[in-house]
């Protein structure tokens, strides 16, 4: 993989996406590595439609602008597909992570990807409202981030997983939260 | 040693400012510099600060708080943004005018009208005459850096200015990036303890500020302004070189990136500087001689140093994030006058770019340093001013 790993991640306002770039941020820290989370700000409503970056690498990260040509492409909400072109300025070996019931084949022909671009399905929702009761899909799609790059291990992610959802929230929540990044990180499916 | 943490340029900003642990600050909420002060009103309710907190209805009311703290003797913060800073016009040259050392960070916002929350530098290019010293942040790092350093500047006996630390709204202020913190020792002895100078609170050597002064003193006064400004660049470095010390890291007046065999050159300022030097590096790689100057103090502005760092530059581009409609960008203007000192004429061009917070994108430097190279070989300069990343 390239020396600098640019994510960008499609969601809707409300759903934990930005939360999920930024824990994956403060994830990757480890090993000296540098990092980048940054959403795309516009007016802020619930269920909009919305961007998130991440950059991770292991020299010094200068570049201020938005990611143009993502390495990994993670969908938090399959409903974007119909509006939203996910594809847009992927390379030949992008990463594709959708949530999403269906199969990866079935994601595959729908978004026209090549041979070369991977794509990995999980039913982060199921797994979410399983876990803790809500449709916030991000623990699960972090936990598949991790499995389809390695760019984190599993072991770190649910650390800062922890970490980050301990500020906020009750001891039920947490858990389930680390549950479903856990069960995001097995039930993905690649294709 | 520090501690590595993936924070947000506002973050970074609050929690230097916690460390440094001023006595008075006095601040109104403006996005996107919002967040620095409810993180440090957090440390003040939370008791992790010693500082008083004055809540005020207006900008233009927190300058002046900031003034009247000042006066009394205190160490003394705010924070702001666009329209904020523009409220409080009036008070800045009456912070500066009375020697007040007092520390803002200032997260670039454009301008109303139209209303835009984004980053661009017309807040702060716009109080460039107001007296202040004035830094610019290309990141979250430096922008913490700068707040630290920000406190030695100004409180130095020789200077006694406030100084205004600019760092790129959302851009910088609401990302999150790798940084390395300090400990708060080292930050609380690197700043030191605050010295008073003629503080209104000592009863027993009473003193008078805000005089009327009239024709036959106030050029003196306003003469004594700018000399004692010029000094402190030599201050920046002194400051900047004692900085090194605790935290390995080098500030300089600016930053020279690859500019010592240049043939071309960007001028440009804070975030976007970043990810133009990733593109003089692609430059580089495909043997044309590209550099960057990136300032750091743009007041007082270091005019010789800068025409020095760019004498091998056979054409230059200044970018501004910035406007003066009927007029060059704040920054062209700048360089142009430190070419002019100096007798170096390269060919100098000016870009406005990334207003209201247009993102500046790797083809935007691309583009320009491929004009540059046309220009060096022999081709003629276009348009001295053009906007680029717009839309016809």
């Amino acid at each position: 993989m390239a020396d600098t790993i640019e994510i960008r991640w499609h969601g809707r306002g409300g759903q934990g996406t930005v939360t999920a770039a930024k824990v994956l941020a403060d994830a990757c820290l480890s090993g000296g590595r540098y990092v980048q989370a940054f959403p795309e700000y516009g007016p802020e409503r619930s269920g909009a439609p919305l961007r998130a970056y991440n950059r991770v690498s292991g020299k010094e990260l200068r570049m201020h602008c938005p990611v143009l040509h993502p390495n990994v492409v993670a969908i938090a909400d399959a409903t974007l597909l119909d509006g939203v072109n996910v594809a847009e300025g992927a390379k030949e070996d992008t990463i594709f992570i959708i949530n999403t019931a269906k199969d990866p084949s079935y994601m595959r022909a729908k978004l026209k990807l090549s041979a070369k671009q991977k794509v990995y399905t999980l039913d982060a929702t199921k797994i979410a409202i399983e876990c803790f009761g809500r449709a916030l899909p991000n623990a699960p799609m972090l936990g598949a981030v991790s499995k389809a790059t390695a760019i984190v291990g599993l072991d770190a992610l649910l650390e800062d997983v922890r970490k980050s959802f301990g500020k906020k929230f009750a001891q039920k929540i947490i858990d389930g939260n680390l549950e479903a990044t856990k069960r995001g990180y097995e039930e993905v499916k690649e294709g | 040693m520090g501690k590595v943490v993936a924070v947000t340029g506002n973050e970074a900003v609050a929690n230097a400012l916690r460390q440094v642990n001023p006595d008075v600050c006095a601040a109104y909420p403006i996005t996107p510099a919002t967040d620095i002060m409810q993180r440090f009103t957090s440390f003040v309710s939370n008791g992790m600060v010693d500082t008083e907190m004055i809540l005020v209805e207006s900008e233009h009311s927190a300058m002046s708080a900031c003034v009247g703290a000042s006066a009394a003797g205190g160490r003394v913060i705010t924070a702001t943004s666009s329209q904020g800073l523009a409220l409080m016009w009036e008070i800045l040259f009456i912070a500066s005018g009375s020697r007040m050392p007092i520390i803002m960070p200032v997260v670039n916002r454009a301008l109303s009208a139209p209303l835009n929350i984004h980053g661009d530098h017309s807040d702060t290019m716009g109080a460039r005459d107001s007296g202040w010293i004035q830094l610019y942040s290309e990141n979250a790092q430096d922008a913490y850096d700068n707040t630290i350093q920000a406190f030695r500047i100004a409180e130095h006996l020789d200077i006694r200015l406030p100084v205004m630390v600019c760092l790129d709204g959302f851009i910088i202020s609401h990302s999150i990036e790798r940084i390395e913190y300090m400990e708060d020792e080292p930050v609380k002895k690197f700043v030191g303890e605050y010295k008073q100078v003629y503080p209104l609170l000592d009863v027993e050597h009473p003193v008078s500020y805000g005089p009327l002064i009239l024709p036959d003193l106030y050029m003196e006064y306003k003469r004594a302004q700018h000399e004692v400004m010029t000094k402190a660049s030599k201050v920046v470095l002194d400051v900047a070189s004692d900085f090194e010390k605790i935290s390995g890291r080098r500030y300089g007046l600016f930053e020279s990136y690859r500019l010592d065999d240049a043939d071309i050159a960007l001028v440009i300022l804070n975030s976007a500087a970043g990810t133009a030097k990733d593109v003089v590096d692609e430059f580089r790689e495909k043997g044309i001689k590209a550099g960057l100057l990136k300032p750091r103090l743009f007041r007082p502005f270091p005019y010789g140093e800068v025409a020095d760092a760019l004498k091998s530059a056979k054409a230059v581009c200044v970018m501004d994030r910035a406007d003066s409609f009927g007029g060059f960008g704040p920054l062209y203007m700048e360089i142009a006058s430190a070419f002019m000192m100096n007798g170096n004429k390269p060919a100098l061009i000016n870009k406005i770019y990334g207003l209201g917070g247009r993102d500046f994108l790797p083809e935007h430097a691309e583009t320009v340093l491929n004009e540059l190279n046309d220009i060096v070989k022999g081709g003629k300069v276009k348009t001295h001013k053009e906007y680029i990343g717009v839309r016809e």
